[in-house]
């Protein structure tokens, strides 16, 4: 198919919904919604969302792929294809140097191993349980009163920071709730946190074998607390790209384009 | 907007497994009788552990009767987690093996498919296969209030020898005299002799079932044989289970000589890892059928066959013990990885799916190192689920699903 043509990602996730426009190799626009009970009004909406925010007609589009948990329910989309395979082409697209993603998004993590084309290796996942994601980070934000984005500027100012032990989020946040009530600093306890979620998430990235560079993706990539205690566990450092939140949503535009 | 094109399967009748119904009636005849009252049924009924030497109880006419086989019957006729749940309400952990708690609840109630299994006269348990059975049976053995034989089996990390010889060998003898006391009568070696032949042979037939698999495209999936499987399990050391597998044997070849496979598109062949999920067959069948992902053999069915080739079937007793003890299930890792290995060679499989079995833990603690070994030594995809075999609820669909999927995305290219 011809380079040239519009291609569309919508990458529909447990928390947001997330669109990509593409045009010769190009990103054109993306859009973040949130994503409701409703994924297929959010798929839906974010997908006009972003074709206003380009100025284009649907019409323009070519070929639209749809990802993420929400996939099967996108409609007027031409196919759909599992969030790892679009990770792995978004992340590939983004930094053609990368050989291991991290991605810790709103309700689960994945670990994917890239072999030197950009094509899926390996992949892990947990899901079977909130520590290690974006919803672990929600509970512990309410049980300390704090505003999740404030997490990782206030972690970085931590002195020591405390140790959480438990690996269940239920667990955790009583861990939490007890660290509280010792009197235990605010950014010591978000450090522990972040420093739970990295050994958690790493262990699981050294199942599929980690090769640098390493990429993170996903929301929690926002989080720079999250993003140091990482490459702490990991030893090397992170690329993030500033379109992390958004990469399987580019993925999905670039498979698209083979369609 | 399907994500895989919808295969047209006009073939669908005659890819059918004829011996399935034969396969129906020969269960339904063996609870029949197990659930015929004992005034006149005349026979002792003894419960034992899938892994346990059932030969030596049809010699003694006890008829065995396996809660595992009726867990399966729970979890596929999905009835597990009322009765999970009734484990837990009288005390039992999530934690515990979902056989265990659909059975332990299940004696209380009569619950389950068939309403319940009929009473034991004496309880015989294995611990090959796992320690939870040890608990399980004695727990069962205080509520029937019947006698309980335990076979200690230790496990073969690398090797088997000879004090561990000596030391099943011993708990054979010590099994027969506690059939002779428990049903009141001598055991007859020489019917001992036929039983074990007829249990040799079975094992041979159900081997030479799961190998037509081999051929391409394979004349079966796992899944028909977790269906097939409760034969071997079951009646092992029966002529009905000689008779039914020597049917369903001449089916399979005839659907290689004809070319006859389950799917009707099989682009990826795979080894499925751990007991199967019960309650999810049908659902989990069809995902790998509409991927054209055929799943040609796994770990699990063949863990009937004895790994002895060189059992003689004229003293099976002295080899019982032995044979029992070194089961798949009751191997170190680095044997079970081997194992798996063999099987991707032999079925020439693309890619091995790992169940991990939230109830069972000897089958699945060791995957990931597995899983590891697969990956350096063959250079393979594998997967990971995870679930439990009759616990619904650790079963994530839209999250397996995704899992499938994208290994299968994985293999395309
Ligand atoms: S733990 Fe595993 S081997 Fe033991 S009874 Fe349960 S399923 Fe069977």
């Amino acid at each position: 198919m011809a380079k040239d043509i519009i291609t569309a990602g919508i990458d529909v996730g447990s928390i947001s919904a997330k669109a990509a426009l593409l045009q010769h190799d190009r990103i054109v626009a993306t859009h973040v919604i949130l994503t409701g009970y409703n994924s297929q009004n959010a798929g839906r909406q974010v997908f006009d969302l972003v074709l206003q925010q380009a100025g284009l007609d649907a019409g323009k589009v070519a070929k639209i792929v749809a990802t993420g948990y929400g996939r099967n329910s996108i409609a007027f989309a031409h196919k759909a294809v599992t969030e790892i395979t679009c990770h792995a082409a978004g992340a590939y697209f983004l930094d053609r140097r990368v050989r291991t993603i991290i991605d810790i998004g709103g309700q689960d993590s994945k670990a994917i191993a890239l072999d030197d084309s950009g094509k899926v290796k390996d992949f892990a996942m947990n899901d079977k349980c909130a520590a290690g994601t974006g919803r672990f980070l929600e509970v512990m934000a309410r049980a300390l009163e704090v505003d999740l984005d404030a997490f990782g500027a206030m972690s970085l100012t931590a002195g020591q920071a405390a140790s959480i032990s438990s690996l269940c989020t239920v667990f955790a946040e009583s861990e939490v709730i007890s660290l509280i009530a010792r009197g235990e600093q605010r950014p010591n306890i978000i450090a522990g946190i972040h420093a739970s979620i990295a050994s958690r998430v790493v262990s699981m990235a050294k199942r599929v074998g980690v090769r640098a560079p390493v990429m993170m993706t996903g929301g929690v990539s926002k989080n720079i607390g999250v993003v140091k205690a990482l490459e702490e566990k990991l030893g090397a450092n992170l690329i993030v790209s500033d379109r992390a939140q958004v990469t399987g949503a580019i993925g999905a535009a670039i498979i698209a384009v083979g369609l | 907007m399907p994500t895989y094109e919808k295969i047209i399967d006009s073939d669908k009748e005659r890819r059918k497994i004829k011996a399935d119904r034969r396969m129906r009636e020969i269960m339904t005849a063996y609870y029949m009788e197990a659930k015929t009252p004992k005034e006149q049924r005349g026979k002792k009924i003894a419960w034992i552990t899938s892994g346990g030497p059932v030969e030596p109880l049809h010699v003694m006419d006890v008829i065995p009767i396996y809660p595992e086989n009726y867990g399966a019957m729970i979890g596929a006729s999905k009835m597990g987690v009322d009765l999970c749940e009734k484990a837990e309400e009288m005390g039992y952990a999530r934690d515990l093996c979902s056989y265990a708690r659909a059975d332990i609840a299940s004696a209380t109630v009569n619950g389950g498919p068939i309403g319940g299994l009929p009473e034991p006269d004496m309880l015989i348990c294995c611990n090959n296969i796992c320690g939870t059975v040890l608990k399980w049976y004695e727990v069962q053995a205080r509520y029937f209030n019947v006698p309980l034989f335990i076979l200690d089996t230790p496990i073969t990390h690398t090797t088997f020898n000879d004090e561990m010889r000596r030391y099943v060998t011993r708990q054979s003898a010590e099994y027969i005299r506690f059939l002779e006391k428990a049903c009141g009568r001598r055991f007859d070696y020489d019917r001992m002799a036929e039983v074990g032949a007829l249990s040799i042979r079975a094992q041979e037939l159900w081997q030479a079932i799961l190998d037509t698999t081999m051929s391409k495209p394979s004349p079966m999936t796992c899944f028909d044989a977790f269906f097939h499987l409760a034969m071997i399990v079951t009646l092992r050391g029966t002529q009905t289970c000689v008779d039914y597998y020597e049917m369903l044997l001449a089916e399979m070849k005839e659907r290689v000589a004809q070319g006859i496979g389950m799917l009707p598109v099989e682009k990826y062949r795979l080894v499925w890892d751990n007991l199967p999920i019960w309650y999810r067959l049908r659902w989990l069948s069809n995902k790998f059928m509409e991927r054209s992902a055929c799943l040609v053999a796994d770990t699990y069915t063949s863990g009937w066959v004895s790994q002895m080739p060189s059992v003689s079937s004229t003293d099976f007793l002295g080899f019982m013990g032995e044979s029992y003890a070194r089961i798949f299930l009751n191997s170190g890792t680095d044997l079970m990885a081997e194992n798996i290995i063999r099987m991707v060679k032999k079925y020439d499989a693309d890619g091995v799916v790992f169940h991990s079995n939230r109830s069972c833990k000897p089958y699945s603690f060791g995957q990931y190192d597995i899983q590891k070994i697969l990956r350096k030594k063959l250079g393979i995809p594998t997967l990971m689920i995870e679930a439990d075999m009759v616990d619904e609820r650790s079963f994530s669909e839209s999250q397996i699903e995704t899992r499938i999927d994208a290994f299968i995305e994985m293999m395309k290219k």
